[in-house]
């Protein structure tokens, strides 16, 4: 059974004052996350990502379509005390410290009373605020309350979590923190769907991810896949200065840097370049198939809507 | 009842606690109290009559003040700032998060007219150096008082629930102020005739009759007030602010947090 299961979730809001009309926010959206697996879920700002989530939520109502989370429609009360949400830029009862924050959190969860002070000293020392546990939340930094806003969320030991950009106002050591914290709840077994923009954090983080745009979904799949070989394609490195004559017609794209040559050569003539080099006595490096990046397919599923914009328009 | 509604409750008086608006209120309040103090030495022979009017009077302003504009972004604030998003996304139903607030802030106003009413007895005890039993309806008076925050809380957080927060106090005030007139609104329908008649009792019905919980005049007056009149008052005023909550929950069970 999918730890998440969107079917068909669509929402339409109605903008202006006298006469409304429609504002698509999401198109009828489609979409399962496996149980224990890190999902990535991206979109330039604007896609419809914090508005998937907040229908996730039940914060607001689907225009049509559903959605199950470990099988339990989203407003069923029982689901939301196996789920943790870190909305986008959190912002906190400012006048509570960490600690009598992370309590009432605890309260509402339904964590035992027995159990709430142990949790809260836990997700403090994990989320590395035990030394600000007693400071009011007005005194913390936005790195600060990102952190209290993922204590938060995995305080109650959920087994989905919903993180809407978390590494948002994080420096390199706090996404770092957040990257680990991520593979770390993926090692326990939880789910983890979480939105962002900045692909590197998915690449390195997601078994799959999702690609939204203007309210719409444009692909999904594991990374592998998404990121295959483009038209065939393989790199190849050896130790030289410059690129033997026998090479020009078969090796297209070539660089020295230094005492290495890196060659983009088609496959098909892959083995004839590796051949030519033995022949030329020449010591290989290393052969890669070339991949695509998350960014070049992300930035290939943009500007295909795009263009099919243009040419509506 | 949820426990879930007494935390959000115990967390909203919390909130109202530690704003320091509330404390600079009751130093106010403690201030009339003296000011009633010094009339009262200058009020030769009516000085009782002058603490209790003024004593009474002050602690309901300072209530509705209270009441309207904490009441009025109970909801709004929690919307506005995405504090609720950390809140609904618990085992928290929309219901639960509306009553916890209403109840939160009615304890509130319930302690914050408790200190009050010690400043007015304490200064009841000073200018006529000793208290009698017709005093004893100043505490039904102070209970009418609490009815009128009650119904007042509701309004605000009926209007809160939809509304932004300045269309919500000037609503809310709105409402304050023609239902202390209720009484006369009552009187007008009794003598008018045809639709007006019709529109005036609707109205009347509709609007919180804030003039019958009013008993200050009556009881510096010292002058009893009967058991009929508490009863009638306990339930309109229960049954008004219960209306009022539930009306606030259907509209926010409905609402897209945005």
């Amino acid at each position: 059974m999918p730890a998440i299961e969107i079917l068909e979730l669509e929402k339409t809001y109605s903008v202006g004052f006298w006469r409304k009309r429609p504002k698509i926010a999401l198109r009828p959206l489609t979409l399962n996350v496996e149980d224990g697996e890190i999902f990535g879920f991206l979109g330039p700002n604007g896609a419809g990502k914090t508005t998937t989530l907040k229908l996730l939520m039940g914060l607001i109502f689907p225009t049509a379509g559903s959605a199950r989370i470990l099988g339990m429609e989203i407003h069923d009360p029982q689901v939301k005390a196996q789920i943790g949400f870190l909305p986008e830029q959190p912002y906190f009862y400012d006048y509570l410290t960490a600690t009598e924050l992370l309590e009432y959190y605890a309260q509402l969860s339904g964590v035992p009373a027995a159990e709430r002070q142990r949790k809260v000293s836990e997700v403090l020392a994990r989320s590395g605020l035990q030394n600000a546990a007693g400071t009011q939340l007005r005194k913390f930094s936005k790195g600060m309350l990102q952190r209290v806003g993922i204590a938060q969320a995995i305080l109650h030991d959920p087994k989905v979590l919903f993180f809407d950009e978390p590494m948002s106002g994080l420096d390199p050591m706090g996404r770092r923190e957040v990257r680990d914290l991520m593979e770390e709840l993926k090692r326990q077994g939880k789910t983890v769907f979480f939105s962002t923009h900045i692909l590197s954090d998915a690449e390195s983080l997601c078994d799959r991810v999702a690609i939204i745009h203007q309210g719409e979904l444009r692909g999904v799949g594991a990374i592998e896949d998404l990121t295959s070989s483009v038209e065939g394609k393989a790199e190849i490195v050896w130790h030289g200065s410059s690129v033997p004559t026998s090479l020009n017609s078969l090796a297209t794209e070539c660089h020295v840097v230094g005492d290495t040559v890196r060659a983009v050569v088609r496959e098909a003539n892959q083995d004839a370049v590796i051949d030519a080099l033995r022949r030329e006595g020449l010591r290989i490096i290393s052969v890669t198939p070339v991949r695509t990046s998350l960014e070049e397919y992300f930035v290939r599923k943009i500007q295909v809507s795009q263009t099919a914009a243009g040419v509506k328009s | 009842m949820s426990l879930r509604v007494a935390y959000i409750a115990a967390n909203t008086f919390r909130e109202a606690v530690r704003d320091r608006v509330l404390y600079n209120l009751i130093a106010f309040a403690l201030l009339m109290s003296a000011a009633a103090i010094l009339v009262g030495q200058i009020s030769i022979g009516i000085e009782r009559l002058v603490v209790v009017n003024l004593g009474l009077t002050a602690i309901s302003l300072f209530g509705i003040v209270i009441a309207i504009f904490i009441g009025i972004s109970l909801v709004s604030k929690e919307i506005e700032k995405r504090t609720l998003y950390t809140v609904l996304s618990r085992p928290v139903q929309r219901w639960e998060f509306i009553v916890g607030k209403f109840l939160g802030l009615a304890g509130t106003l319930v302690v914050n007219t408790f200190f009050m009413a010690i400043g007015v007895f304490g200064a009841l005890l000073y200018v006529a150096h000793g208290l009698n039993p017709q005093d004893g309806w100043i505490a039904v008076a102070l209970y009418f008082i609490i009815l009128q925050f009650l119904m007042i809380t509701a309004i605000a957080l009926l209007f809160s629930s939809f509304s932004t927060p300045l269309l919500s106090a000037v609503f809310a005030f709105s409402l304050f102020i023609i239902g202390s007139f209720a009484g006369d609104l009552r009187s007008f329908a009794g003598m008018a005739q045809g639709v007006t008649r019709w529109l005036a009792i609707g109205a009347a019905y509709l609007l919180p009759n804030l003039s019958s919980l009013n008993v200050i005049s009556s009881v510096a007056h010292q002058q009893p007030i009967s058991i009929q009149l508490i009863l009638s008052n306990t339930i309109y005023a229960l049954v008004y602010t219960g209306m009022a909550i539930c009306g606030s929950v259907l509209i926010f069970e409905r609402r897209n947090l945005k």
